[in-house]
């Protein structure tokens, strides 16, 4: 039976280094992904919003803001 | 009946602080213990005035602006005191006379220099941080705080903290761990305040009406995460007494060093870098008036920073007892890391793109364009100084000391100045700026107090480096360490001198602020004046 630190280690510099690089690629691609500008370009543009206010509440505002988007 | 609840436990919580200020063994958990009893019982007076009054309840339709009110306002004072013990200290080592005999054991260097480092990173840094967390998480989720009064909960008791920490380190109470000094009852109220940060900016998100998180906010949220997590492992210690501050760390020897410097490095990379690139990334664009120049990269630049940053703490142990293969990876990450600090610094300074013109006219983006280039230059010097033969001439010299500056003076300063000039006018509800003058002397003072501290710690940093290592034919040292020390006497000044720039910068700052406050005008409302959609 080896000991905890090796078997860490083991693991660690192997599948635990290979699943941290493919979770960061993952991210990376879903960054690109088709069809990712328009709620990209929505985000960027939060705070100008509502920069005095919070947002009514109430659904005819919701409904409001969706028209609005698209 | 809550009201009640929260009488018995102040009650109690002054009560218990009262007996162990009477057992205590030491200076520093006297006046510890008698800050908490003055703190609860003033609560306690404050609670039961209120008690069985009737509650006016809290306009939804308002953003809760007082605590970032006060955050700001804490700020530019912290920011004041930090400045002036650093340009103390920085004479006290030009000149030694300066640690005064009659102020032995309280004034000199080593209990001043830890007061400088926590009031300037802590209590400026730290509030500011606040200030930009309660504003940007409400403004960019569209809701008003969650938690109610617990946002001047984490302010106040953040505030009881930095005073915990700074009257401590006046009294000798240590654990002797850079940026981690203040013991153990310290640490545990810290603790508690930072739970609650992160419950009222998580409940804050989780009401936002904006359907996507604006990136600002995952840098915040990871800032108050990760600060968190680092903080409570770095800080695992078993007090010596209850009724005494000091206390036994957990881990020892190499573990020790390589928590305390995973803690260290990540407390520079997520306090002082994402948290300040939260504030970034909403500011900015803010006073450019132009949405962040690709929203893509800002997402890149935080995961890319998230999972590099971590792991860069060991290159602050090159040649010690820390295995090879540790520094070496802490070494690859740093490095490595240069990418995506640039890709944030490039993703900032774009954001103007189209808008240069402003720079000419408005000093307050320039101030935050100059602290995005101050970013660049030092997350540029850091992976270098990083590389293991770099560091075997930089480490233990005053080149560090100068990278640091240049980033904390450069970049969470100039930052954190552009911030308080943008909040103030709008906190207050005034036009604009009391004096944009006066906002140019500022930058103009800040700039060259920073470029004559980083050149001379420069110069000073690589000639102690290149002395120390200088052995004659025989293979003797040529230098004793008090040459270095005499051969660094005039570059102490000149850093002094940058550092008196620096503070007279931020006197005239507080004065314009105050001003704004005082003598602006008032802006017209708005809201009430637009016509009817």
């Amino acid at each position: 039976m080896e000991d905890t630190y090796t078997v860490l280690q083991v693991i660690a510099r192997s599948w635990g280094a290979m699943f941290m690089l493919l979770v960061f690629l993952g991210i990376i691609a879903f960054v690109f992904r088709p069809g990712a500008r328009t709620g990209q370009k929505d985000a960027a543009n939060i705070p100008f919003r509502y920069d005095d206010a919070p947002a009514p509440e109430g659904p005819a505002h919701a409904a409001r803001v969706q028209e609005a988007r698209q | 009946m809550l009201d009640y609840v929260k009488l018995l436990i102040l009650g109690l919580v002054a009560i218990c602080a009262a007996i162990a200020a009477q057992y205590a063994r030491d200076a520093a958990y006297l006046v510890h213990a008698l800050l908490i009893m003055a703190s609860a019982g003033a609560l306690f007076l404050w609670q039961l005035r209120r008690t069985g009054e009737p509650r006016v309840p809290a306009p939804a339709n308002e953003y809760m602006d007082g605590p970032v009110r006060a955050a700001a306002i804490a700020t530019a004072f912290w920011g004041v005191v930090g400045f002036l013990v650093g340009v103390v200290i920085a004479f006290q080592l030009a000149f030694p006379v300066l640690n005064f005999t009659w102020a032995e054991g309280y004034l000199n260097f080593g209990r001043l220099r830890p007061l400088h480092t926590s009031a300037v990173i802590f209590a400026f840094g730290g509030n500011a941080l606040l200030a930009a967390s309660f504003y940007i998480v409400q403004r960019t989720s569209a809701a008003r705080m969650w938690g109610g009064n617990l946002a001047w909960f984490v302010f106040l008791g953040y505030q009881l903290f930095i005073v915990m920490a700074a009257t401590g380190y006046l009294l000798g109470s240590t654990q002797g761990q850079e940026y981690a000094e203040p013991e153990w009852l310290v640490d545990l109220w810290l603790t508690i305040v930072w739970v609650c940060f992160l419950l009222m900016f998580v409940g804050t998100l989780l009401k936002r009406k904006e359907p996507h998180i604006y990136v600002a906010n995952w840098f915040l949220l990871s800032f108050i995460v990760t600060v968190a997590m680092l903080h409570v492992v770095n800080n695992l210690q078993i007090p010596v007494s209850l009724f005494g501050s000091s206390s036994v760390p957990v881990f020892s020897g190499v573990q020790g060093a390589m928590t305390q410097w995973w803690y260290g490095h990540n407390a520079v990379g997520f306090f002082l870098t994402a948290g300040f690139l939260g504030m970034m990334y909403y500011f900015v664009p803010k006073q450019a008036e132009r949405p962040v120049y690709s929203y893509k990269l800002s997402i890149i630049h935080f995961w890319a920073l998230i999972f590099l940053y971590i792991w860069a703490g060991p290159h602050h142990l090159h040649y010690t007892a820390l295995p090879d293969w540790a520094s070496t990876l802490g070494m690859v990450f740093s490095v490595v890391l240069w990418m995506p600090s640039w890709g944030g610094m490039i993703n900032g300074l774009m954001t103007l793109s189209g808008a240069w013109d402003k720079l000419r006219t408005d000093p307050v983006l320039r101030m935050m364009v100059t602290s995005l280039a101050f970013y660049g230059m030092s997350t540029f010097e850091g992976p270098m100084m990083s590389i293991r033969a770099v560091n075997s001439l930089s480490h233990y010299t005053d080149w560090t000391i100068g990278h640091v500056h240049s980033g904390a003076l450069g970049w969470n300063g100039m930052i954190t100045f552009g911030m308080l000039y943008y909040l103030f006018p709008k906190l207050w509800n005034r036009q604009s700026l009391y004096s944009l003058k006066a906002v140019s002397w500022h930058y103009w003072l800040a700039t060259i107090g920073i470029v004559l501290y980083a050149a001379s710690m420069w110069v000073t940093g690589i000639m102690e480096g290149l002395m120390w290592r200088e052995v004659d034919a025989q293979g003797f040292l040529v230098n004793s360490f008090a040459d270095t020390v005499a051969a660094k006497f005039p570059m102490y000044v000149v850093r002094g001198l940058g550092g008196v720039l620096f503070l007279t910068g931020a006197l005239i700052m507080c004065w314009n602020l105050w001003m704004t406050v005082r003598k602006g005008v008032a802006k017209q409302d708005a809201r009430v004046a637009a016509p009817a959609e």
